[in-house]
C-alpha cells in the first residue's frame, strides 16, 4: 500500500455515483490508478464493471462525482478538454468494433489521418509497427470479416493503439477466445505494459488471467454497489476472508452462500 | 532557423514544439542529426520536415547518423518519421544509422522490427489492373448467385404458404397485425399528403394546357383516369418500398449479424416462413388500401385546383371524372397494387437475409431493397400495361 501510494496515480475516481434513471448501479465509488501498472477490475456479471468502464472514458455520464484522467476531470470537461483527454487513452472494446466497411489498414489510419499531419508514408509505416506489434503483419489489406475472433482483437488493441495513448482500456478482452488466444491476448498486454509503459485498466472475470497479468485488483459488487476488495490477486484469494472474494476465486456457485453471513462490513484489502 | 558558429564547425539548430534537432558534420564524410526533447505525434509532422529540410547537398557525404543520445519523448510516430527518413536518405544515396538509443525510449524498438518495416514501406503495393475477362466473369458469377438465391427465396416462399394453407395457426398472426401497422397504417399520412400533391400538381399541368382549348372540364377525366390507372399505385408503391422494403431489410439484416436468423434456424425454425412471411403478407394485404386512400386523395386535389383555379364547381368535376373512369381503371390499379406490394416486401426480405456479417452490408442490402424495389414496381407496370393493353 505504502509502495503503492508513492507512485503517482493517473486516473482518479473520485465519489462516482452511476446509474441510469431511477436505477442506481455503483454508489460512492474512489479509487486511483497509478501510472504504468495494470489494474484490473473485476466482479460477477451485473456487478458494474462495464458501466464503471464507460464511466471512465466519458461514455456516460456519472450522477455524481468526478473522473480525473492524467489530472484532468473528464466528467466536467468541454468537447475541446474531452477531445484532448481521449487522445491519451485507447480503448478496446468487447467485440473489438473495428469498422467491418474499412480494412484494417484504414481502421489503424484512421485516428493517425484525422488527428495528425503527417504524411501518407509515416502513417503507413505507423500503421504497419501498430500491425506488427499485435503479430498482424500482412494482414493490412484484410477486412474485419476476414479475419477469427482473436485476430479481430488484436487488429482492434492495434486500433487502441494508433495514437500511443497513455492508458489502455480492456472491455472483457479474453472474452469469447479460445484459452491460447486469451494468452496471447494477455501476454500482448504485457509486453506493451513492460516496454511502452503504458497504463492498463482491465475488465475481466477471467481467472487465468487475472492471476497472470494483473498488479491490482479491484472487486465490485452488485449489492454493495462498490468496490468489496483491493489488493494483488494471489494475496485476496489466500487473506480475503470476504465469501463474495472467495466464492469469486475458487469459482463456487454462491446460489448456496447467499445465505452465509459471513461478509466483511469493511472493503478487504490485501496489497 | 537559428545559424551560428560553435567553435570553428557551423551548427544548424532547430527548434520544433519541443523537439531540438543539430546537424553536426562529423569527419568528412559524415553528418549527424542530434535530436533532444520530445518527438511525438503531436510535432512528428514538423521534425520530418525539419530534417528533411536540413540534409546535407555536400556530395562528399555519404553517411548520415541520427543520434537519440538527448531523446526524452519518442513515441511510435517518432520512430516512423525515423524509419521513413532512413528510406529517404537511402533513395538519395547516403548510408543511414541510428545511434545510442536511450532505454526509456527503445520500447518500440523491442516490439517492432524496423527492417522489416522498411522493407514492407519500400515494397509498394501492387496495383490492382483492370482485368475485362475477370470483370466479366466477376459479374457473370454474381448474377448466377443472385438468380440462384432469388430462386431459392420464391421456393421457400412457396413452401411456406402452402404449410401457412395446411396450417393456418402456426402462421405468426401477431407479427402480421404488428405489420399492418407499421406498413400501413403508419403510412397512411404520407401516402394521403403525396397523393394530394400529385393530384394538385397534375390538375395544375393539366389545366395550363386545356385551358387554350376551352376544355377545362376534362382536366377531371385527365386527373382521375391516370391516378387511378398509374400514378396512384405507382406512388404508393414507392412509398412502401421507402419504408417498408428498406426496414425489412434493415430489421432481418440486423437480425443476421446479431445470429439471430441462425437462432432461428436451431430452434427448428424456418427464418422465411417465421419472417418474411407474416412481412410480405401484410404488405400485400395494406398495398391496395393504401392505393385507394391515393387514388381518393389525388382526385380530391384534382377537384381542389378545378374549383380555386379553373372554375368548376365540384358536382361538374365529381359528375365528370365518374363518367370517365370505368370500374376497370379502379380495379387494374388496385390488382397493380397487390404485385407490386409483393415485389418490394418480397425483395426486402430476400436482402435482409442475404445481408453478411457486418454493419457495411446492412446499410448496402438496405439499399439494394429501395433500389432494386422501385425497379421492380416500373419493370412490372410496363408488363401490366401490355397485358392490359391487349386485354
Amino acid at each position: 500500500m505504502e509502495e503503492a501510494k508513492e507512485r503517482e496515480p493517473i486516473i482518479e475516481v473520485k465519489n462516482l455515483t452511476a446509474g441510469f434513471g431511477e436505477e442506481i448501479i455503483l454508489k460512492d465509488v474512489s479509487f486511483s490508478v497509478y501510472q504504468g501498472e495494470i489494474f484490473v477490475i473485476i466482479g460477477a456479471s451485473g456487478c458494474g464493471k462495464s458501466t464503471l468502464l464507460k464511466h471512465i472514458v466519458g461514455l456516460y455520464d456519472p450522477v455524481a462525482g468526478n473522473v480525473y484522467i492524467d489530472g484532468d476531470d473528464i466528467t466536467t470537461a468541454d468537447d475541446i478538454e474531452l477531445s484532448r483527454i481521449l487522445r491519451k487513452i485507447g480503448v478496446l472494446f468487447q467485440s473489438g468494433a473495428l469498422f467491418s466497411s474499412m480494412t484494417l489498414w484504414e481502421n489503424i489510419a484512421l485516428p493517425l489521418q484525422e488527428y495528425t499531419t503527417l504524411p501518407e508514408d509515416v502513417i503507413d509505416i505507423m500503421v504497419r509497427m501498430k500491425l506488427q506489434m499485435v503479430h498482424l503483419e500482412g494482414y493490412e489489406e484484410k477486412y474485419p470479416s476476414e479475419l477469427s475472433g482473436g485476430m479481430q482483437k488484436r487488429a482492434a488493441l492495434a486500433r487502441a493503439m494508433a495514437l500511443d495513448p497513455k492508458i489502455l482500456f480492456f472491455d472483457e478482452p479474453s472474452a469469447g477466445l479460445d484459452p491460447v488466444t486469451a494468452a496471447e491476448i494477455d501476454l500482448l498486454v504485457k509486453q506493451i505494459n513492460t516496454s511502452l509503459g503504458t497504463t492498463m485498466v482491465i475488465v475481466t472475470h477471467e481467472l487465468a488471467s487475472i492471476f497472470t497479468i494483473a498488479q491490482r485488483v479491484i472487486m465490485l459488487d452488485r449489492e454493495e454497489k462498490g468496490i468489496i476488495a483491493t489488493g494483488t490477486p494471489h494475496k485476496l484469494k489466500e487473506k480475503c476472508q470476504d465469501v463474495r472474494v472467495q466464492n469469486f476465486f475458487n469459482r463456487k456457485p454462491a446460489l448456496s452462500a447467499v445465505k452465509e453471513k459471513r461478509r466483511a462490513a469493511q472493503p478487504c484489502l490485501a496489497e | 532557423m537559428r545559424l551560428f558558429f560553435l567553435g570553428r564547425k557551423r551548427v544548424n539548430l532547430n527548434n520544433t514544439d519541443g523537439a531540438q534537432i543539430r546537424l553536426v558534420p562529423a569527419g568528412r564524410k559524415k553528418s549527424t542529426f542530434f535530436i533532444s526533447g520530445s518527438v511525438t505525434v503531436d510535432n512528428s509532422a514538423s521534425v520530418r520536415e525539419e530534417i528533411l529540410s536540413l540534409v546535407p547537398t555536400d556530395i562528399t557525404i555519404s553517411m548520415v547518423e541520427f543520434d537519440l543520445k538527448d531523446v526524452v519523448v519518442m513515441d511510435s510516430a517518432g520512430v516512423a518519421i525515423l524509419v521513413d527518413l532512413r528510406k529517404h536518405l537511402k533513395e538519395r544515396g547516403f548510408d543511414c544509422k541510428i545511434i545510442n538509443v536511450p532505454p526509456r525510449i527503445s520500447g518500440f524498438l523491442t516490439l517492432v522490427d524496423t527492417d522489416s518495416l522498411l522493407e514492407l514501406a519500400e515494397t509498394k503495393k501492387p496495383e490492382k489492373k483492370f482485368n475485362l475477362i475477370l470483370f466479366l466473369g466477376e459479374v457473370t458469377l454474381e448474377a448466377l448467385e443472385e438468380c440462384r438465391s432469388v430462386v431459392t427465396f420464391l421456393g421457400e416462399m412457396v413452401i411456406a404458404l402452402v404449410s401457412l394453407l395446411r396450417h393456418p395457426k402456426k402462421m405468426r398472426w401477431d407479427d402480421f397485425f404488428l405489420f399492418i401497422e407499421r406498413a400501413g397504417t403508419d403510412a397512411l399520412p404520407i401516402v394521403a399528403l403525396l397523393s394530394l400533391l400529385m393530384g394538385l400538381i397534375m390538375a395544375f399541368q393539366a389545366a395550363v394546357q386545356l385551358r387554350q382549348f376551352g376544355a377545362n372540364i376534362f382536366v377531371a377525366d385527365l386527373v382521375g383516369i391516370s391516378i387511378l390507372r398509374e400514378l396512384g399505385p405507382l406512388l404508393t408503391a414507392i412509398i412502401i418500398a421507402g419504408r417498408s422494403g428498406a426496414s425489412f431489410a434493415a430489421e432481418i439484416g440486423t437480425m443476421k449479424v446479431s445470429e439471430e436468423v441462425d437462432a432461428l434456424t436451431t430452434m427448428g425454425f424456418e427464418p422465411v416462413s417465421f419472417l418474411a412471411l407474416p412481412r410480405i403478407l401484410a404488405a400485400t394485404f395494406v398495398g391496395p388500401f393504401l392505393t385507394l386512400v391515393g387514388d381518393f386523395v389525388g382526385i380530391l386535389g384534382g377537384l381542389i385546383v378545378g374549383m380555386i383555379s379553373l372554375d368548376l364547381s365540384a358536382t361538374a368535376y365529381l359528375e365528370e371524372t365518374y363518367t370517365a373512369i370505368t370500374f376497370f381503371d379502379l380495379f387494374s390499379g388496385l390488382i397493380k397494387s397487390v404485385a407490386f406490394a409483393v415485389l418490394i416486401a418480397g425483395v426486402g426480405c430476400l436482402r435482409g437475409f442475404q445481408v453478411e456479417r457486418s454493419a457495411d452490408s446492412v446499410g448496402k442490402k438496405t439499399t439494394s431493397a429501395v433500389v432494386s424495389g422501385i425497379f421492380l414496381i416500373v419493370f412490372a407496370d410496363a408488363i401490366f400495361t401490355i397485358i392490359f393493353h391487349y386485354f
